[in-house]
Protein backbone atom coordinates (compact mmCIF):
# COMPACT_ATOMS: atom_id res chain seq x y z
CA UNK A 1 0.00 0.00 0.00
CA UNK A 2 1.60 3.27 -0.74
CA UNK A 3 1.01 6.16 1.14
CA UNK A 4 -0.12 9.18 -1.11
CA UNK A 5 1.01 11.43 2.34
CA UNK A 6 3.80 11.75 5.30
CA UNK A 7 2.15 9.14 7.82
CA UNK A 8 2.20 11.73 11.01
CA UNK A 9 0.62 14.11 8.57
CA UNK A 10 -3.37 13.11 8.11
CA UNK A 11 -4.82 13.59 5.11
CA UNK A 12 -8.00 16.39 4.66
CA UNK A 13 -10.57 12.84 4.43
CA UNK A 14 -8.92 11.37 7.27
CA UNK A 15 -9.43 14.71 9.57
CA UNK A 16 -12.88 14.69 8.28
CA UNK A 17 -13.16 11.33 9.44
CA UNK A 18 -11.89 11.78 12.48
CA UNK A 19 -14.05 14.56 13.36
CA UNK A 20 -17.04 13.24 12.58
CA UNK A 21 -16.47 10.02 14.14
CA UNK A 22 -15.51 12.17 17.45
CA UNK A 23 -19.04 14.43 16.86
CA UNK A 24 -21.05 11.37 17.06
CA UNK A 25 -19.54 8.98 19.61
CA UNK A 26 -19.00 12.43 22.03
CA UNK A 27 -23.05 12.44 20.88
CA UNK A 28 -23.87 9.26 22.14
CA UNK A 29 -25.29 8.14 18.79
CA UNK A 30 -22.29 5.15 18.39
CA UNK A 31 -19.83 3.66 20.22
CA UNK A 32 -16.33 3.51 19.44
CA UNK A 33 -15.87 -0.27 20.12
CA UNK A 34 -19.08 -1.07 18.13
CA UNK A 35 -17.20 1.02 15.26
CA UNK A 36 -13.85 -1.54 15.72
CA UNK A 37 -16.64 -5.05 15.65
CA UNK A 38 -17.75 -3.98 12.72
CA UNK A 39 -14.51 -3.41 10.77
CA UNK A 40 -13.00 -6.58 12.61
CA UNK A 41 -16.59 -8.88 11.00
CA UNK A 42 -15.28 -7.40 7.80
CA UNK A 43 -11.54 -8.12 7.80
CA UNK A 44 -11.88 -11.37 9.54
CA UNK A 45 -15.26 -13.05 8.98
CA UNK A 46 -16.80 -12.51 6.38
CA UNK A 47 -15.85 -12.61 3.15
CA UNK A 48 -15.99 -15.35 0.13
CA UNK A 49 -15.18 -18.55 2.11
CA UNK A 50 -18.97 -18.60 2.81
CA UNK A 51 -19.99 -18.39 -0.74
CA UNK A 52 -17.26 -21.26 -1.52
CA UNK A 53 -18.58 -23.64 0.94
CA UNK A 54 -21.92 -23.23 -0.75
CA UNK A 55 -20.71 -23.60 -4.01
CA UNK A 56 -18.38 -26.70 -3.08
CA UNK A 57 -21.45 -28.41 -1.48
CA UNK A 58 -23.72 -27.97 -3.99
CA UNK A 59 -21.22 -29.57 -6.15
CA UNK A 60 -21.04 -32.63 -4.35
CA UNK A 61 -24.64 -32.99 -3.02
CA UNK A 62 -27.57 -32.95 -5.65
CA UNK A 63 -30.07 -32.33 -2.31
CA UNK A 64 -28.24 -29.08 -1.59
CA UNK A 65 -28.06 -28.36 -4.93
CA UNK A 66 -31.42 -28.20 -5.24
CA UNK A 67 -32.16 -25.95 -1.94
CA UNK A 68 -29.46 -23.91 -3.03
CA UNK A 69 -31.57 -22.63 -6.36
CA UNK A 70 -35.13 -23.07 -4.39
CA UNK A 71 -33.88 -20.64 -2.07
CA UNK A 72 -29.86 -19.14 -1.73
CA UNK A 73 -30.56 -17.31 1.48
CA UNK A 74 -31.52 -20.16 3.58
CA UNK A 75 -29.04 -22.94 2.28
CA UNK A 76 -26.39 -20.48 2.67
CA UNK A 77 -27.00 -19.65 6.09
CA UNK A 78 -25.28 -22.04 7.92
CA UNK A 79 -21.61 -21.19 6.19
CA UNK A 80 -22.48 -17.73 7.41
CA UNK A 81 -21.16 -15.46 9.46
CA UNK A 82 -23.26 -15.72 12.85
CA UNK A 83 -25.87 -17.86 10.56
CA UNK A 84 -26.82 -14.99 8.63
CA UNK A 85 -27.88 -13.89 5.34
CA UNK A 86 -30.10 -11.43 4.08
CA UNK A 87 -33.27 -12.56 2.32
CA UNK A 88 -33.99 -12.20 -1.38
CA UNK A 89 -30.82 -13.73 -2.18
CA UNK A 90 -30.77 -15.73 -5.87
CA UNK A 91 -28.13 -18.34 -7.33
CA UNK A 92 -28.16 -18.60 -10.78
CA UNK A 93 -26.02 -21.55 -12.80
CA UNK A 94 -23.63 -21.43 -15.27
CA UNK A 95 -23.96 -24.42 -18.25
CA UNK A 96 -22.42 -24.78 -21.59
CA UNK A 97 -25.35 -22.86 -22.82
CA UNK A 98 -25.50 -19.78 -20.44
CA UNK A 99 -22.59 -17.45 -18.86
CA UNK A 100 -23.91 -15.34 -15.81
CA UNK A 101 -22.00 -11.66 -14.64
CA UNK A 102 -23.42 -9.35 -12.30
CA UNK A 103 -23.28 -6.05 -11.83
CA UNK A 104 -24.56 -2.72 -10.09
CA UNK A 105 -24.80 -0.30 -12.48
CA UNK A 106 -26.45 1.86 -9.81
CA UNK A 107 -24.53 2.10 -7.54
CA UNK A 108 -22.61 -1.06 -5.48
CA UNK A 109 -24.93 -3.54 -5.05
CA UNK A 110 -23.09 -6.85 -3.91
CA UNK A 111 -23.58 -9.88 -2.02
CA UNK A 112 -21.91 -8.90 0.61
CA UNK A 113 -22.99 -11.34 3.46
CA UNK A 114 -22.00 -14.19 1.38
CA UNK A 115 -18.73 -12.85 -0.85
CA UNK A 116 -17.54 -10.14 1.74
CA UNK A 117 -17.12 -6.40 1.11
CA UNK A 118 -17.16 -5.88 -2.90
CA UNK A 119 -13.75 -5.06 -4.47
CA UNK A 120 -12.84 -1.81 -5.82
CA UNK A 121 -12.62 -2.97 -9.58
CA UNK A 122 -16.57 -3.84 -8.86
CA UNK A 123 -17.70 -0.54 -7.97
CA UNK A 124 -15.42 1.31 -10.14
CA UNK A 125 -17.39 3.02 -13.82
CA UNK A 126 -15.39 0.85 -15.88
CA UNK A 127 -17.19 -2.19 -14.76
CA UNK A 128 -20.68 -0.39 -13.91
CA UNK A 129 -20.40 1.34 -17.43
CA UNK A 130 -19.59 -2.10 -19.58
CA UNK A 131 -20.31 -4.74 -18.32
CA UNK A 132 -24.29 -4.51 -19.94
CA UNK A 133 -23.10 -2.67 -22.96
CA UNK A 134 -19.98 -5.41 -23.57
CA UNK A 135 -19.96 -8.26 -21.36
CA UNK A 136 -18.02 -10.47 -23.59
CA UNK A 137 -15.73 -8.05 -23.71
CA UNK A 138 -14.89 -7.04 -19.96
CA UNK A 139 -15.06 -10.79 -19.44
CA UNK A 140 -11.75 -10.94 -21.95
CA UNK A 141 -9.90 -8.76 -19.73
CA UNK A 142 -10.52 -11.26 -16.62
CA UNK A 143 -8.54 -13.55 -19.17
CA UNK A 144 -12.51 -15.30 -19.94
CA UNK A 145 -13.07 -16.08 -23.37
CA UNK A 146 -16.26 -17.52 -23.52
CA UNK A 147 -17.33 -19.56 -26.94
CA UNK A 148 -19.37 -18.53 -29.26
CA UNK A 149 -22.41 -20.80 -28.38
CA UNK A 150 -22.15 -19.49 -24.82
CA UNK A 151 -24.81 -16.90 -24.35
CA UNK A 152 -23.91 -14.01 -21.70
CA UNK A 153 -26.14 -12.99 -19.27
CA UNK A 154 -25.87 -10.35 -17.19
CA UNK A 155 -27.78 -9.50 -14.04
CA UNK A 156 -27.98 -5.65 -13.14
CA UNK A 157 -28.74 -6.16 -9.06
CA UNK A 158 -31.41 -2.42 -9.56
CA UNK A 159 -33.31 -3.63 -6.53
CA UNK A 160 -32.60 -5.84 -3.19
CA UNK A 161 -32.35 -8.45 -4.75
CA UNK A 162 -28.85 -9.98 -4.94
CA UNK A 163 -27.27 -12.33 -6.44
CA UNK A 164 -24.34 -15.56 -6.86
CA UNK A 165 -23.02 -16.90 -9.60
CA UNK A 166 -22.59 -20.87 -9.14
CA UNK A 167 -20.12 -21.80 -11.57
CA UNK A 168 -19.92 -24.98 -13.32
CA UNK A 169 -17.69 -27.59 -11.60
CA UNK A 170 -14.31 -28.31 -13.42
CA UNK A 171 -12.63 -31.05 -15.04
CA UNK A 172 -10.24 -32.78 -13.53
CA UNK A 173 -11.74 -32.90 -10.03
CA UNK A 174 -13.38 -36.20 -9.78
CA UNK A 175 -13.02 -37.51 -6.13
CA UNK A 176 -12.19 -34.31 -4.93
CA UNK A 177 -13.84 -33.26 -1.12
CA UNK A 178 -15.71 -30.95 -0.14
CA UNK A 179 -12.88 -28.64 1.34
CA UNK A 180 -10.60 -29.52 -1.70
CA UNK A 181 -12.84 -28.58 -4.44
CA UNK A 182 -13.97 -24.98 -2.15
CA UNK A 183 -10.59 -23.77 -2.26
CA UNK A 184 -11.16 -23.81 -6.31
CA UNK A 185 -14.10 -21.49 -6.28
CA UNK A 186 -12.87 -17.55 -5.55
CA UNK A 187 -14.98 -14.37 -5.57
CA UNK A 188 -14.61 -13.45 -9.05
CA UNK A 189 -16.00 -16.62 -9.89
CA UNK A 190 -19.03 -16.02 -7.75
CA UNK A 191 -19.64 -12.87 -9.99
CA UNK A 192 -19.15 -14.27 -12.88
CA UNK A 193 -16.12 -12.89 -13.97
CA UNK A 194 -13.54 -15.93 -13.67
CA UNK A 195 -13.76 -19.47 -13.96
CA UNK A 196 -12.44 -22.09 -11.37
CA UNK A 197 -9.16 -23.25 -12.75
CA UNK A 198 -7.51 -26.65 -11.70
CA UNK A 199 -3.95 -25.65 -10.26
CA UNK A 200 -1.60 -27.77 -12.47
CA UNK A 201 0.89 -30.20 -10.50
CA UNK A 202 4.22 -28.83 -10.74
CA UNK B 1 -32.56 11.31 -11.54
CA UNK B 2 -31.17 11.31 -14.88
CA UNK B 3 -27.17 11.21 -12.62
CA UNK B 4 -23.89 10.42 -13.22
CA UNK B 5 -24.27 7.54 -11.32
CA UNK B 6 -26.24 5.93 -13.69
CA UNK B 7 -23.67 4.64 -15.39
CA UNK B 8 -24.78 1.36 -17.61
CA UNK B 9 -24.11 1.60 -21.26
CA UNK B 10 -21.39 4.83 -20.85
CA UNK B 11 -18.55 4.77 -22.90
CA UNK B 12 -15.31 6.25 -21.96
CA UNK B 13 -13.98 5.01 -19.03
CA UNK B 14 -11.39 2.55 -19.84
CA UNK B 15 -10.43 -1.01 -18.86
CA UNK B 16 -11.26 -2.88 -15.96
CA UNK B 17 -8.72 -2.55 -13.82
CA UNK B 18 -8.51 -5.68 -10.85
CA UNK B 19 -6.52 -5.92 -8.19
CA UNK B 20 -4.63 -9.07 -7.29
CA UNK B 21 -5.38 -9.71 -3.24
CA UNK B 22 -6.71 -6.51 -2.29
CA UNK B 23 -7.52 -5.56 1.09
CA UNK B 24 -10.82 -5.42 2.56
CA UNK B 25 -9.90 -1.27 3.06
CA UNK B 26 -7.08 -0.04 1.51
CA UNK B 27 -6.88 2.87 4.65
CA UNK B 28 -8.21 2.69 8.40
CA UNK B 29 -10.42 5.60 7.77
CA UNK B 30 -11.99 3.61 5.13
CA UNK B 31 -13.06 1.10 7.50
CA UNK B 32 -14.28 3.77 10.24
CA UNK B 33 -16.11 5.23 7.37
CA UNK B 34 -17.95 1.96 6.49
CA UNK B 35 -18.72 1.18 10.30
CA UNK B 36 -20.18 4.87 10.95
CA UNK B 37 -22.47 4.46 8.07
CA UNK B 38 -23.52 1.18 8.91
CA UNK B 39 -23.85 2.23 12.89
CA UNK B 40 -25.68 5.43 11.58
CA UNK B 41 -28.02 3.61 9.52
CA UNK B 42 -29.17 1.36 12.14
CA UNK B 43 -30.83 4.13 14.25
CA UNK B 44 -33.59 4.06 11.27
CA UNK B 45 -33.47 7.99 10.89
CA UNK B 46 -32.34 7.05 6.66
CA UNK B 47 -33.42 4.25 5.44
CA UNK B 48 -30.70 2.41 2.26
CA UNK B 49 -32.04 4.50 -0.82
CA UNK B 50 -32.11 7.71 0.55
CA UNK B 51 -28.55 7.22 1.46
CA UNK B 52 -28.29 6.19 -2.12
CA UNK B 53 -29.92 9.39 -3.32
CA UNK B 54 -27.10 11.83 -1.02
CA UNK B 55 -24.75 10.34 -2.87
CA UNK B 56 -26.20 10.08 -6.36
CA UNK B 57 -27.07 14.12 -5.39
CA UNK B 58 -23.40 15.18 -4.85
CA UNK B 59 -22.39 17.57 -7.66
CA UNK B 60 -21.31 15.23 -10.66
CA UNK B 61 -17.98 17.18 -10.87
CA UNK B 62 -17.25 15.41 -6.96
CA UNK B 63 -18.90 12.20 -8.38
CA UNK B 64 -16.70 11.45 -10.87
CA UNK B 65 -13.71 12.19 -9.12
CA UNK B 66 -14.35 11.01 -5.36
CA UNK B 67 -13.19 7.37 -4.36
CA UNK B 68 -16.13 4.73 -3.12
CA UNK B 69 -15.36 5.28 0.16
CA UNK B 70 -14.68 9.51 0.11
CA UNK B 71 -18.47 9.44 -1.68
CA UNK B 72 -19.67 7.41 1.86
CA UNK B 73 -18.13 9.92 3.86
CA UNK B 74 -20.00 12.61 2.04
CA UNK B 75 -22.52 11.25 2.12
CA UNK B 76 -22.32 10.71 6.17
CA UNK B 77 -21.78 14.10 6.50
CA UNK B 78 -24.84 15.28 4.50
CA UNK B 79 -27.18 13.06 6.32
CA UNK B 80 -25.86 13.91 10.04
CA UNK B 81 -27.00 17.77 8.81
CA UNK B 82 -29.81 17.23 6.60
CA UNK B 83 -31.39 15.17 9.88
CA UNK B 84 -30.33 17.59 12.61
CA UNK B 85 -27.73 15.13 14.54
CA UNK B 86 -25.22 17.22 14.46
CA UNK B 87 -24.29 20.95 13.14
CA UNK B 88 -21.69 22.02 10.94
CA UNK B 89 -19.58 23.49 12.98
CA UNK B 90 -19.55 20.51 15.29
CA UNK B 91 -18.13 19.03 12.25
CA UNK B 92 -15.50 21.29 11.67
CA UNK B 93 -14.18 21.63 14.76
CA UNK B 94 -14.92 17.82 15.42
CA UNK B 95 -16.48 18.38 19.08
CA UNK B 96 -19.86 18.32 19.68
CA UNK B 97 -21.22 20.93 22.11
CA UNK B 98 -24.26 19.08 23.43
CA UNK B 99 -24.91 15.38 23.21
CA UNK B 100 -28.00 14.20 21.06
CA UNK B 101 -30.95 12.14 21.34
CA UNK B 102 -31.10 8.22 22.19
CA UNK B 103 -30.49 5.58 21.22
CA UNK B 104 -26.79 5.06 21.01
CA UNK B 105 -25.35 2.01 18.99
CA UNK B 106 -22.96 0.09 21.21
CA UNK B 107 -21.07 -3.33 20.51
CA UNK B 108 -24.28 -5.68 21.38
CA UNK B 109 -26.24 -3.66 18.32
CA UNK B 110 -23.27 -5.22 15.76
CA UNK B 111 -24.27 -8.70 14.97
CA UNK B 112 -27.51 -7.33 13.92
CA UNK B 113 -26.19 -5.26 11.35
CA UNK B 114 -23.95 -7.87 9.78
CA UNK B 115 -26.45 -9.12 7.22
CA UNK B 116 -28.35 -7.22 4.67
CA UNK B 117 -31.71 -5.86 5.96
CA UNK B 118 -35.63 -7.27 4.46
CA UNK B 119 -36.82 -5.06 1.99
CA UNK B 120 -39.79 -7.87 1.35
CA UNK B 121 -43.37 -5.70 2.17
CA UNK B 122 -46.99 -6.92 1.81
CA UNK B 123 -48.84 -5.41 -1.26
CA UNK B 124 -52.82 -4.51 -1.15
CA UNK B 125 -53.41 -6.31 -4.83
CA UNK B 126 -51.79 -9.00 -6.45
CA UNK B 127 -49.41 -8.00 -9.33
CA UNK B 128 -50.35 -6.91 -12.49
CA UNK B 129 -47.69 -8.73 -14.87
CA UNK B 130 -46.86 -12.49 -15.45
CA UNK B 131 -44.19 -14.25 -16.00
CA UNK B 132 -43.68 -14.30 -20.03
CA UNK B 133 -45.57 -11.52 -20.29
CA UNK B 134 -43.51 -8.25 -22.92
CA UNK B 135 -43.37 -5.17 -21.22
CA UNK B 136 -41.85 -2.27 -22.09
CA UNK B 137 -39.93 0.25 -19.35
CA UNK B 138 -41.63 3.48 -19.01
CA UNK B 139 -39.64 6.34 -20.51
CA UNK B 140 -39.65 8.31 -16.72
CA UNK B 141 -37.18 10.90 -16.00
CA UNK B 142 -37.76 12.02 -12.09
CA UNK B 143 -35.57 14.51 -10.58
CA UNK B 144 -35.92 12.40 -7.48
CA UNK B 145 -34.55 8.76 -6.55
CA UNK B 146 -35.58 5.91 -9.05
CA UNK B 147 -34.00 2.54 -9.62
CA UNK B 148 -34.57 2.43 -12.89
CA UNK B 149 -31.73 2.49 -14.75
CA UNK B 150 -31.83 5.25 -18.17
CA UNK B 151 -30.55 2.26 -20.92
CA UNK B 152 -33.45 0.34 -20.20
CA UNK B 153 -36.08 3.22 -20.21
CA UNK B 154 -38.43 3.11 -23.46
CA UNK B 155 -37.06 -0.78 -24.10
CA UNK B 156 -39.01 -3.70 -24.49
CA UNK B 157 -38.37 -7.16 -22.04
CA UNK B 158 -39.68 -9.96 -21.08
CA UNK B 159 -41.06 -10.97 -17.56
CA UNK B 160 -38.85 -13.67 -16.37
CA UNK B 161 -39.90 -13.82 -12.48
CA UNK B 162 -41.90 -12.15 -10.06
CA UNK B 163 -40.67 -11.38 -6.32
CA UNK B 164 -42.41 -10.90 -3.53
CA UNK B 165 -43.38 -6.94 -3.21
CA UNK B 166 -40.87 -4.31 -1.74
CA UNK B 167 -40.26 -1.05 0.04
CA UNK B 168 -40.54 1.18 -3.08
CA UNK B 169 -37.09 3.35 -3.18
CA UNK B 170 -38.59 6.18 -5.18
CA UNK B 171 -41.46 7.06 -2.90
CA UNK B 172 -39.37 6.69 -0.07
CA UNK B 173 -36.90 9.18 -1.08
CA UNK B 174 -40.05 11.80 -1.87
CA UNK B 175 -40.94 10.94 1.84
CA UNK B 176 -43.92 9.44 0.69
CA UNK B 177 -43.28 5.71 3.06
CA UNK B 178 -42.49 2.60 1.93
CA UNK B 179 -45.81 2.25 -0.38
CA UNK B 180 -44.49 -1.56 -1.21
CA UNK B 181 -44.87 -2.50 -5.05
CA UNK B 182 -44.46 -5.74 -6.84
CA UNK B 183 -41.04 -6.25 -7.84
CA UNK B 184 -40.12 -8.05 -11.09
CA UNK B 185 -37.10 -9.73 -13.09
CA UNK B 186 -37.01 -8.30 -16.62
CA UNK B 187 -34.97 -9.52 -19.46
CA UNK B 188 -33.99 -7.72 -22.35
CA UNK B 189 -32.25 -8.91 -25.38
CA UNK B 190 -29.00 -7.19 -26.37
CA UNK B 191 -30.43 -5.76 -29.93
CA UNK B 192 -33.29 -4.14 -28.15
CA UNK B 193 -31.18 -2.25 -25.93
CA UNK B 194 -27.91 -1.26 -28.40
CA UNK B 195 -29.14 -1.97 -31.65
CA UNK B 196 -26.62 -3.20 -34.29
CA UNK B 197 -23.53 -2.71 -32.05
CA UNK B 198 -25.20 -4.94 -29.17
CA UNK B 199 -22.24 -8.06 -28.61
CA UNK B 200 -23.67 -11.00 -30.14
CA UNK B 201 -25.86 -13.64 -27.94
CA UNK B 202 -26.21 -11.45 -25.18
CA UNK B 203 -28.84 -10.62 -22.74
CA UNK B 204 -29.66 -8.39 -19.76
CA UNK B 205 -31.82 -8.28 -16.80
CA UNK B 206 -32.90 -5.56 -14.09
CA UNK B 207 -35.19 -5.92 -11.00
CA UNK B 208 -38.26 -3.70 -11.76
CA UNK B 209 -40.62 -2.20 -9.12
CA UNK B 210 -44.42 -2.61 -11.24
CA UNK B 211 -44.50 1.14 -11.46
CA UNK B 212 -41.64 1.02 -13.75
CA UNK B 213 -43.54 -1.18 -16.42
CA UNK B 214 -46.38 -1.14 -18.80
CA UNK B 215 -47.55 -3.77 -20.66
CA UNK B 216 -45.98 -3.88 -24.75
Amino acid sequence: MAADHDESTPSDVELRVRAIESVLVEKGYVEAAALDHIVEAHETSIGPHIGARAVARAWVDPDYRQALFADASAAIAPFAHLGRVGDQLIAVENTPDVHNMVVCTLCSCYPWDVLGLPPVWYKSPAYRSRAVKEPRSVLAEFGLTLAPETAVRVWDSTAELRYLVVPMRPAGTDGWTEDQLAELIGRNCMIGVELPTVPTVA
Amino acid sequence: MDGVHDLGGMDGYGPVRAERDEPVFHHPWEGRVYALNTAMSARGVWNIDIGRFAIESQPPRVYTTSSYYELWLAKLEKLVLQYHLAEADELERGHADVPGPEPRFTTADVAGVLARGSFVRSAESGPRFAAGDRVRARNIHPRSHTRLPRYVRNHVGVVERVHDPNVFPDSVVRGDGPQPQWLYTVRFDGEELWGDDAEPDMVVSVNAFEPYLESA
